[in-house]
């Protein structure tokens, strides 16, 4: 089963602060049992401080989603309410030695669940998910603002991060390529399979960008050929716009061997980086 | 890793998942894994003396089934059986683009399924209802000229239904189209006789009857036309390549022999010991019922529904115990949705999530069920405790 550290054990088996609150102050409430998992969190505070006195959490959840839900009241107990606001979900993660990739999402409902209340404490009425943008995981109703919030405060680069963060993709899956449009967008990558449109002006590719970019596209658009014919190839260096390669295995005895320079690796690195590159044999 | 379950006795009720190995089947292997090396195919007396011991262990399965022996093919495993089946009967029916199965087969069959339907083939998944039974009025209206296959197994894996098999055959063969049945978890556990039905394909895996990981079997009614899957050597005369898996293979001829003999016992005994798990559970903790089929149902597994509570955290609570079984629950069923086969059947969210599903064999004891029932209720109280949808109801 899955990996957890000591610690989610330990705030599993023993759970600190659950239970319901009396007259509680303030409640945030996350997550629906359709969802497979939700955490009603209650706190009461201190009007002269704002300090956060007493803590109460309710989870209906896996193992790590009830740990999360227990350190992150040991966290903010005693915090004032502009210290706990500034708790993120991987601060609740780290506080828990870790959890599995998978299971990030736990954290990241600690967290919401922790603005929910704080925002109710202040009066401040928290959008519905659904009213935050344009819904894109319809499975388990999360918003493209979510998305793009939580890939740039956890740095998340694929589509399977943001499954273990949001859940979002991990039912029907209808909305995969939707996320990686999203993370596109955040990230401003470059889609190596899309052909750029002809007399449109080639972008302005820093020098990091272009060997990155002439990296990928061998490896996605010329390798797989030329592997396909016993061939192989590799890249010695990039000088300006002059392509150093070297033809491996069944294509470096091959008599086409410069054709297949010119005609094929150069067309390509072209199509797909630059129309200035040249590709010389070293 | 928490380890306090390494050090206590351990009570094994997830032999859905897999089984142990019969002390009498590793009994059986051990020469095939030291002194008697050979490969059967070879000429020299030193090979070939191990085909007679394939041989032997062919006519145990076949005998297990009401089969004959040369109908018996020995695989990798039951998702190989159920590859073979489909694709063998597809590969030889070029012309036929339709296969019809149900929404609650094993991952083996739907993924399969699922992946020919993005190759050009039509997928009918026929429905379930509440109890996880087929309408068969559906299935007769969904065969078509073009069918070429229909696969349906014979007891769920999760919940234990079992489907009504002979009727099913019977639509399925009066309109002449193949008829592969996934067996993995019917076999060894209610009674199968091939020798008077209409399946003409049939998957069975090792490791659910006490035999090793690695070993399957596919059963091919004689006259069935089938395209070799594994493509390669002559061996299983032609129907699957590969230098045989020798000691599973034994090993699998024993449990077959095994099984047989405790078939009995598994119908009587081991289920009684399930019936009185599940009658106490529902007894003695509120807010708890069955999944499945209770007329028509494998005699080791019960599916219970524990509500307001989620099934990874209550298998943690079980594990301390050094109790294991499984659940439905979304967390432990792999993606983020709960088990396709309580969603198919209808049955809440939030009940599938908090889905355990006790699967018996014969090497349970009363008292490993007196443990489950002591421990259960305050695993379930001290979870409904934490959970915010319980102290509402």
């Amino acid at each position: 089963m899955w990996n957890y550290s000591e610690k989610v054990y330990d705030h599993f088996h023993n759970p600190r602060n659950y239970g319901e609150m009396e007259k509680p102050d303030s409640v945030g409430e996350v997550g629906s049992m359709a969802c497979g998992d939700a955490l009603r969190l209650t706190l009461k505070i201190d009007k002269a401080t704002d300090r956060i006195i007493d803590v109460k959490f309710q989870t209906f959840g896996c193992g790590s989603a009830i740990a999360s839900s227990s350190v992150m009241t040991e966290m903010i107990k005693g915090m004032t309410l502009d210290e706990a606001a500034k708790i993120t979900n991987s601060d609740i993660a780290k506080n828990l030695d870790g959890l599995p990739p998978e299971k990030m999402h736990c954290s990241v409902m600690g967290k919401e669940a922790l603005e929910a209340a704080i925002a109710n404490y202040r009066g401040i009425k928290i959008k519905k998910d659904e009213e935050e943008g344009r819904l894109v995981c319809r499975c388990f109703g999360v918003t493209e603002d979510k998305i793009i919030k939580l890939a740039k405060e956890n740095n998340l680069k694929t589509v399977e991060d943001i499954t273990n963060y949001t859940k979002a993709g991990g039912g029907c899956g209808a909305c995969l390529q939707d996320i990686q449009d999203i993370l596109d967008g955040v990230w401003n990558a470059k889609k190596p399979a899309e052909k750029p449109r002809e007399n449109e002006a080639p972008k302005k590719l820093t020098t990091i960008q272009k060997i990155k970019l002439i990296e990928e596209t061998i490896e996605k658009e010329i390798r797989p050929s030329l592997n396909q014919d016993g061939g192989d190839i590799e890249l010695i260096d990039i000088d300006g716009n002059r392509v150093i390669v070297k033809l491996r295995g069944m294509c470096a005895h091959c008599p086409s061997s410069s054709f297949t320079i010119k005609s094929f690796v150069e067309t390509r690195l072209r199509e797909f980086v630059s129309k200035d590159l040249e590709v010389v044999e070293e | 890793m928490d380890n306090i379950a390494l050090n206590k006795k351990v009570i094994y009720t997830d032999n859905n998942a897999t089984t142990r190995v019969a002390p009498e089947v590793f009994e059986e292997m051990k020469p095939y894994l030291t002194e008697l090396y050979g490969n059967p195919s070879s000429i020299h007396t030193f090979g070939s003396q191990v085909s007679y011991k394939i041989d032997e262990a062919r006519s145990r399965v076949a005998d297990l089934l009401g089969a004959q022996p040369t109908e018996i093919v020995f695989t990798s495993c039951g998702s190989e059986s159920d590859n073979a089946a489909i694709m063998g009967i597809l590969g030889s029916n070029p012309s036929k683009r339709h296969i019809i199965t149900t929404r609650v087969e094993h991952p083996a069959v739907l993924n399969l399924c699922g992946h020919l339907a993005k190759t050009g083939y039509d997928v009918t998944y026929l429905s379930v209802d509440r109890n996880g039974q087929l309408d068969l009025n559906e299935l007769s209206e969904s065969i078509r000229h073009d069918t070429a296959i229909v696969s349906v197994m014979y007891a769920n894996n999760e919940t234990g239904t079992i489907f009504p098999i002979e009727k099913i055959g019977g639509i399925v063969k009066e309109k002449n189209v193949a008829f592969h049945v996934d067996g993995v978890q019917a076999a060894g556990k209610v009674p199968i006789d091939l020798s008077g039905s209409t399946i003409d394909l049939l998957a069975l895996s090792g490791h659910k009857l006490h035999a090793p990981k690695g070993i399957g079997v596919l059963f091919i009614r004689r006259g069935t036309m089938i395209r070799p899957f594994m493509i390669g050597g002559h061996q299983e005369r032609g129907r699957r390549a590969g230098t045989e898996n020798v000691a599973s293979i034994c090993g699998l001829g024993k449990a077959a022999e095994l099984t047989k003999k405790h078939l009995n016992d598994e119908n009587t005994r081991v289920k009684a010991l399930r019936d009185r798990l599940e009658k106490t559970l529902l007894e003695k903790i509120r807010h708890t019922f069955v999944n499945g089929d209770i007329n028509s149902r494998l005699p080791n597994t019960t599916n219970i529904s524990f509500e307001f509570v989620e099934g990874e955290a209550i298998l943690l609570h079980m594990d301390r115990h050094g109790i294991c079984a499984s659940s439905g629950s979304a967390c432990t069923s792999g993606s983020l949705q709960p088990s396709h086969v309580l969603r198919a059947m209808g049955i809440p969210f939030t009940a599938a999530h908090g889905s355990i599903r006790f699967s018996l064999s014969r090497y349970n004891t009363d008292s490993d069920i007196d443990k489950i029932i002591e421990v259960m209720p305050g695993i379930i109280d001290k979870l409904r405790a934490i959970s915010p949808f319980a102290s509402k109801n």
